[in-house]
């Protein structure tokens, strides 16, 4: 009796729906190369038992409509970013298999960047790349991979290598980089080479089921209605024409060599050592400030992970609970020091919502409330940095604050500055347009923004660089040798707590223990926070000590 | 007569008469019909003996369904392919 | 309640984050880094994909992939950046994918400049990229709006399988406010329209093209169907002391701060002057608008752009009334001084809304 050795694989729909006209079978031309590659892909998928996890990225061109065929997960994606789109699946869903099947004008010219990057990332997905040396759908057009001499509708004295250039060696190309595991060219014209593509095609996928990352599999495919050949003809062309100048053969091959990968997308890449990508997590590349190092405390338990309950995310974001009477304490918290800062949330918590009023401090003359500061200087005296301390300050102290930075290149060389808004009511504008406090570190800041300040501001200004006094009388000038001071205690890079502790003794908008909540909050070294302490208490030193002269 | 190796069945209907593998069947037993099918090709035909069951035909064939390859059941009773 | 203060851009991350959201794919570009540096940092913590694309053009086409996997997952830029993502956004829109992407709008045309603009406005509202379509779009003007319209951006783009943007300006990217998180995170809705690589979903196809004519007008009136639900039930704003309102200032983003503080000047000076804040700037608050214009003859729009916003104000009102329009551009931001100084100069002067440049730039304080 007869038995079937091979039909229609499975992994086909039986009756094509979505396409319009007859569903039994497919748009492509008599003779295409792209039946066959989707038949060999159909087999493999049914032959590997992957067909349910199998999700299919389509490209623009001809194959736009493999999803009329392949009874897998299918996604269409924009012109030449099929590998980008197939990332992003793969990432999404590391099980699936991911296969991307894409012509030459989609993978080589248009996405000419998502393959070098998806291939050099070394992503664990499968590429199929049909080329055939023209643009098919759109009639004919020039490809990139369009041979010299050959006449298409967008080249009709033939390609020239004055005008087009060298055709496009994608597996050549794909091959200067280090990540693919698989490179091969192959070619749809006669027997043995078509077994060879089928061969192919199986060992990129099987690639991607073993984990081992990037395969790509070139195939040169003929395209007889386009080339305007018989199918005969066609299948010579690829042979004769095509096939001197894209040489067949495996280009890259790390199959055996390389150690399977975990899928998970956070997972250490393939070939990383160990201890390199360690260095390359996230925990390497903090947000902190270069210069302060790593947190002693709690943060460095944060590791990538895969196994993170939804219960743990507040906690991993540093988002404190609200700590309710009679539920347990001592939930960890991530993210830096909360000491000094919970004795301000329990006291902000205890104070009764809408009577806020007997929290602020009390004693704050008339014309330093609701103060709209300007803090300005140049970029590195901590400028921004002084501005959060006294929003940090603020905020836990139960004033509404806002922050405001001048941010960009400036922040690297010339004068930096930001605006502060400490206040009782909703803020309005966050923008310092007419500041009625003025911090100034330098000169130049000085003469810039001292005609912004109202009558009667309150400007304290950094006598250590600052050699004359500024220029109108209808404000409150108050010098402070900053830099000075800051240097007596240790460096001058702790100017700015210098400046906010002659604020807070000035004004009383802030009370130092708040100040120093702040600073717990804001400085990661725990040698610096002592030394900021210690220079908000000589700035108030400094304030106390002028005014006690004054009344003597 | 000797006992048959393989056969094959052309869907004649889904065949786009690009003859492809009329050119790649080793034993040369596949060849164009002069009658046109329901979507305007003549459509190859099986000579209806001399099929070696190699599949050949099979893989240089663009449709997923127009050829189905058998193989007598003596020579290899499992479906197998090549790996 | 305990707050954190914390950068607009941080607060994106989080609330993100706190939303269920996954995998983000970005390009890094001033001023919206700190969302990629965030992401960065917290997505492979609690166990989502970061990556950095090789171009926007990439990232948007990974979110196109990661949303058809069914995650939620979000991508943020600016104005050039955005210029870039646009081919991605109308794909999105056309194969009603879900996502959230932030634009933290800089100065522009072209390289322009990296100052605080709302020049995106047209090409994030009115479309930008090729096609019959609209992006959700709803703007922040705090840090904890940068949380919780991120929150709100992503159960949106769900329930109407549409691209949603947080549209915010360098300023309110930059700036640091108290934000109150909530204190529990949520995860996404299953979507059985997507492709999860098993056996539910493999029938599935997520794809934009319609070769038919009459398939993609059939698939084109189901898409307006669905905006013109998301008109109905979507519009969202803020209004600011405008029941006995004589001019009513017409802004978004930071703009809108600036306009409640000269409101509240103007109102020293016993000018009644109210505030309308579109917090969805797609859907547009146009009835709304047009009721206010039942009562209040005056409107002057504020934009840190060359008159985008206005349009969509007098598309509003202009049935009863015209609307004045003042703007800085170039990362210029009015002062609450110079505003006051235009609604005074407005109110003196009869409308001139047939002229964007009417009112003469930089006003500043007496």
């Amino acid at each position: 009796m007869f038995n079937v050795i091979q039909q229609k694989p499975e992994t086909f729909y039986d009756l094509f729906e979505r396409k319009d006209g007859d569903p039994h079978v497919t748009h492509y031309c008599p003779g295409c190369g792209h039946g066959v590659a989707h038949k060999m892909i159909a087999e493999c998928l049914e032959d590997l038992g992957i067909q349910d996890r199998t999700i299919l990225v389509s490209p623009v061109g001809c194959s736009v409509f493999a999803y009329y065929y392949f009874d897998v997960g299918n996604v269409q994606a924009p012109h030449g970013r099929a590998p980008a789109v197939a990332t992003g699946i793969k990432r999404s869903r590391p099980e699936a298999i991911v296969l991307s099947y894409q012509g030459d004008g989609d993978l080589a010219a248009i996405g000419g960047n998502e393959i070098l990057h998806a291939a050099n990332r070394g992503e664990n997905i499968t590429v199929f790349f049909i080329n055939n040396a023209i643009y098919g759908m759109t009639g004919g057009q020039m490809a990139p991979t369009s041979l010299i001499g050959q006449k298409t509708t967008t080249s009709p004295f033939g390609r020239s290598l004055k005008n087009e250039g060298y055709p496009m060696r994608v597996c050549e190309l794909l091959a200067a980089l280090e990540a693919p595991v698989y490179l091969e060219r192959t070619a749809i014209f006669d027997n043995k080479n078509n077994m060879r593509t089928r061969k192919a095609i199986r060992k990129a996928i099987q690639n991607q089921i073993d984990g081992l990352g990037f395969s790509l599999v070139e195939i040169l495919s003929p395209c007889p209605t386009i080339w305007k050949m018989t199918p005969q003809e066609s299948r010579q062309w690829v042979r004769d024409q095509m096939m001197p100048y894209f040489k067949l053969g495996i280009f890259r091959d790390k199959t055996t060599t390389q150690t399977p990968s975990a899928v998970a997308a956070s997972e250490t890449p393939a070939g990383l050592e160990a201890g390199s990508a360690q260095a390359a997590s996230p925990q390497g590349a903090s947000k902190n400030e270069p210069s302060s190092p790593p947190p002693t405390n709690s943060l460095e338990e944060l590791k990538p992970r895969t196994d993170v309950s939804l219960d743990e995310v507040p906690a991993i974001l540093g988002i404190r609970a609200t700590e309710r009477p009679g539920e347990t304490h001592g939930q960890a918290v991530y993210g830096g020091n909360y000491n000094e800062r919970s004795k301000f949330y329990e006291a902000a918590s205890a104070t009764p919502q809408g009577s806020g009023e007997e929290f602020f401090p009390r004693d704050v003359p008339e014309q330093y409330r609701d103060p709209q500061i300007k803090i300005a200087g140049f970029g590195g005296q901590g400028v921004l940095l002084l501005g959060e301390a006294l929003a940090e300050s603020g905020m836990l102290s139960g004033y509404r604050v806002s922050w405001l930075p001048s941010y960009g290149p400036e922040m690297r060389g010339g004068t930096a500055h930001c605006h502060v808004r400490l206040s009782q009511n909703e803020i309005g504008s966050p923008l310092v347009s007419r500041p009625t406090i003025l911090l100034s570190l330098n000169k130049p800041s000085l003469e810039k923004f001292l005609p912004e300040a109202v009558p009667g501001a309150l400007v304290i200004y950094n006598s250590s660089l600052i050699d004359q006094p500024p220029s109108r009388t209808d404000i409150e000038a108050l010098p402070l040798s900053a830099t000075e001071i800051a240097e007596k205690i240790g460096s001058p890079k702790i100017t700015n707590m210098v400046v906010v502790g002659a604020l807070i003794a000035k004004t009383r908008l802030l009370t130092k223990e708040s100040v120093f909540a702040a600073i717990e909050a804001l400085v990661k070294n725990p040698k610096l926070v002592e030394m900021n302490r210690r220079a908000v208490e000589a700035g108030m030193q400094a304030v106390m000590e002028k005014e006690e002269a004054v009344k003597v | 007569m000797p006992t048959p190796r393989g056969k094959v069945e052309i869907a004649q209907d889904q065949c786009k008469g690009c003859a492809v593998c009329v050119d790649a069947c080793p034993p040369k037993v596949l060849k164009l019909t002069t009658v046109l099918n329901v979507q305007g090709y003549h459509p190859v035909q099986y000579l209806g003996d001399g099929c070696t069951g190699c599949g050949i035909c099979f893989y240089a064939c663009p449709e997923p369904g127009a050829i189905t390859v058998y193989k007598w059941q003596d020579e290899e009773s499992k479906k197998q392919k090549a790996a | 309640m305990t707050k954190e203060l914390i950068k607009g851009n941080e607060a994106i991350v989080k609330g993100a984050i706190l939303a269920g959201c996954r995998a983000y794919f970005g390009y890094p570009i001033t001023p919206a880094s700190e969302i990629a540096e965030a992401a960065a940092y917290y997505f492979p913590l609690v166990g989502g994909t970061f990556l950095q694309a090789e171009s926007e053009v990439a990232s948007i086409n990974m979110i196109y992939g990661a949303s058809s996997a069914g995650m939620r997952c979000m991508s943020a830029s600016s104005g050039p950046g955005m210029s870039l993502m646009q081919e991605g956004i109308s794909y999105l829109a056309g194969s009603e994918l879900p996502c959230v992407i932030a634009d933290i709008m800089r100065g522009g045309p072209g390289l322009g400049n990296i100052g605080p603009e709302q020049g995106d406005y047209n090409q994030m509202v009115k479309g930008g990229g090729h096609g019959n379509y609209h992006n959700i779009v709803l703007a922040p003007n705090s840090a904890q709006e940068m949380c919780d319209l991120t929150m709100l951006a992503f159960d949106l783009a769900d329930q109407y399988r549409n691209p949603a943007i947080v549209l915010a300006d360098g300023y309110i990217g930059q700036m640091m406010e108290p934000v109150e998180f909530p204190e529990e995170g949520r995860v996404g809705p299953i979507k059985n329209w997507a492709v999860h690589g098993d056996a539910a979903t493999r029938k599935n196809v997520l794809t934009s093209i319609y070769l038919s004519h009459e398939a993609l007008e059939q698939h084109e009136l189901k898409l307006a169907e669905k905006y013109r639900k998301i008109q109905e039930n979507e519009v969202r704003f803020e209004a600011y002391k405008i029941d006995d309102a004589e001019i009513i200032l017409v802004g978004y983003g930071i703009v809108s701060r600036v306009l409640k503080s000269a409101a509240d000047r103007a109102r020293e000076y016993g000018i009644r002057a109210g505030v309308f804040r579109p917090i969805t700037l797609y859907p547009f608050p146009t009835e709304a608008l047009a009721d206010l214009s039942l009562t209040t003859e005056r409107f002057l729009t504020v934009e840190l752009s060359d008159g985008q916003l206005v349009d969509d104000v007098r598309l509003a009102i202009s049935r009863r009334h015209p609307c004045d329009f003042y703007g800085r551009r170039g990362g210029c931001v009015p002062t609450t001084e110079e505003v006051f100084n235009v609604l005074r100069h407005t109110l003196t002067h009869p409308a001139e809304c047939n002229d964007a440049m009417a009112l003469p730039m930089g006003m500043h304080a007496v």
